[in-house]
């Protein structure tokens, strides 16, 4: 290992906020879009159900 | 005469009852130059060093402020359709839109850079070069510009969609144009700048109007 | 042979369920990339001798500017490949690339930033890369405002294809004007450029997050065109009968 303690790796030679500032918003950004993808997936099946049942329910009244 | 010849005339005839065309790309173009002087002070070594930038860019944004129009009034109206029926093909035809375009809000900026040059002290060669510049450069803007029209054809939003559409994509030229001036007050020349931006504008001469064109039938499609 | 396969699978149809088998595979690759990555990146590669810890950044920076070069490149063929042969599907790839691509030069733009903040005290430079990158980041967001301003799915992919294509074609020329640009102005003469040569170590940590954000991205697309599928496809007898949809008119009426 080349980081002395914890602390010495959090504070990357004082260039920490840089650091983590980038990989943070990275994963962040990341992380974000990973969960709006789901989300969009998610409301797509959602609809799709929605519109099945009251097709369902539409043809079980005529039937 | 030809489909294209008569387009030309036909779309210069139309703006010119209206006139709205023309005196917006003017007057912007001056207002922009009167008011980032008046912005900035009037150091005159200050004022010449940016000059070519400002001017540059007010010519860009008000060459772009009509694009909105180009064919919006003949998509409206059914003559698109005409036109993408016509023997003469919708390419040419395109091509004699932008030309009109340009003669409406890009020639009259042509004409009035030297005299607005002159109120940012630019020298007797530099205002030449600053003139040639835009002569070469704004048919490239009108072409540009005619490919974000097309595209954005009765969507919602169109106007600042071309912007944002349109803009990056005016870099190089605006690069070069401004570029070519300074380059002359500095001492070194311009004929590289225009040379490049003569060939943008013989590539964008030929490949604009036919991506134009495609996109224009895409919009008369659906 | 090779053809059939291309055909079977150029159908939306054929393509949901692949996609669906595929992404899980990309992204637990990426997954084990990154971290892999990140462990040769914080503690195997040594501090830099000028430039301290603080260049470990290009850990992240370099991978994601050049996704979101590949991204675009990536874009224009799906572009050029749905205007020529007039797929369907080619214009929805080109679709769920693109947010992504939107992501990576945003975050090229922000860990650029923070990179040169300490390094070379500003924030900004107008230097050609960065200028580059953003306009790149700009030729995505019209794409993006573009796709989703027109209405028919059908006109907003080609006429997106176009812009795809053109903004391609123009990617050089703005790269090669803004060099030219930034080289005649040497105000500010700084470069993100490194020495010529680097440490094994960073070089090998760099190349795999790099191959990361690749996995990372095809698994993203091939997520998201799912979902694109799904929406554009809602009237096909296929999506009415997939396993998710079915089972709730198959439990009785509500």
């Amino acid at each position: 290992m080349i980081w002395e303690s914890a602390s010495a790796f959090w504070a990357m030679g004082g260039y920490g906020l840089y650091v983590w500032g980038s990989f943070g918003m990275t994963a962040l950004v990341m992380i974000g879009e990973a969960w709006w993808a789901k989300h969009a997936q998610r409301q797509a099946i959602r609809q799709l159900q929605t519109t099945a049942a009251l097709d369902a329910a539409a043809t079980n009244e005529w039937a | 005469m030809s489909g294209f010849t008569a387009v030309v005339k036909r779309d210069v005839t139309l703006a010119m009852r209206r006139k709205t065309e023309v005196i917006t790309a003017i007057f912007f173009f001056v207002v922009v130059a009167a008011l980032f002087p008046l912005g900035i002070g009037p150091e005159m070594t200050t004022l010449r060093l940016v000059a070519p930038g400002i001017l540059w860019v007010g010519a860009l944004l008000a060459s772009m402020l009509s694009l909105g129009r180009l064919f919006a009034a003949d998509y409206a109206d059914g003559t698109l359709e005409q036109m993408a029926l016509a023997p003469t093909g919708l390419t040419v035809l395109v091509a004699a839109k932008v030309v009109a375009h340009w003669l409406l809000s890009g020639l009259p900026l042509v004409v009035l850079a030297p005299v607005l040059g002159m109120q940012f002290n630019l020298p007797a060669d530099a205002l030449w070069i600053l003139t040639l510049s835009l002569l070469i450069g704004t048919p490239v803007l009108s072409l540009i510009g005619a490919i974000g029209a097309a595209l954005t054809l009765g969507v919602r939003g169109g106007d600042v969609l071309i912007a944002l559409l349109v803009l990056p994509l005016y870099v190089p030229t605006l690069i070069f144009g401004a570029g070519a001036v300074q380059a002359e007050i500095s001492g070194l020349g311009a004929s590289a700048h225009l040379s490049i931006l003569m060939a943008m504008a013989l590539i964008a001469a030929v490949l604009s109007p036919w991506a134009s064109a495609a996109a224009l039938r895409l919009a008369l499609e659906s | 042979m090779l053809s059939k396969f291309f055909y079977h699978y150029a159908s939306p149809q054929h393509f949901y369920p692949l996609a669906g088998r595929l992404w899980p595979w990309f992204a637990l690759g990426a997954a084990g990339l990154g971290l892999w990555g990140l462990w040769l990146g914080f503690f195997v590669a040594p501090t830099d001798f000028q430039q301290g810890e603080g260049y470990r950044i290009i850990f992240v920076h370099v991978p994601v500017s050049w996704m979101s070069m590949i991204i675009y490149l990536a874009m224009a063929f799906w572009a050029l490949l749905g205007l020529t042969l007039n797929t369907r599907l080619s214009g929805m790839m080109c679709r769920a690339l693109a947010p992504t691509g939107a992501i990576c030069a945003f975050l090229s733009l922000w860990t650029g930033a923070l990179w040169g903040k300490p390094m070379w005290g500003t924030w900004w430079v107008w230097d050609a890369r960065l200028t580059s990158e953003l306009i790149l980041f700009f030729l995505y967001l019209g794409y993006i405002a573009l796709t989703n301003a027109i209405e028919d799915p059908r006109r907003a992919d080609k006429a997106g294809g176009i812009l795809a294509l053109v903004g391609a074609l123009n990617v050089p020329v703005i790269y090669f004007s803004v060099k030219w640009w930034n080289t005649l102005h040497q105000g500010a003469s700084v470069s993100l450029s490194r020495g010529s040569s680097m440490e094994q170590t960073m070089l090998t940590a760099m190349l795999v997050m790099a191959l990361a954000f690749w996995l990372y991205t095809i698994a993203m697309a091939l997520y998201r065109v799912r979902g694109i599928i799904l929406h554009r496809e809602r009237d096909a007898k296929w999506v009415r009968t997939l396993p998710d949809v079915a089972m709730v008119t198959n439990g009785g009426t509500k």
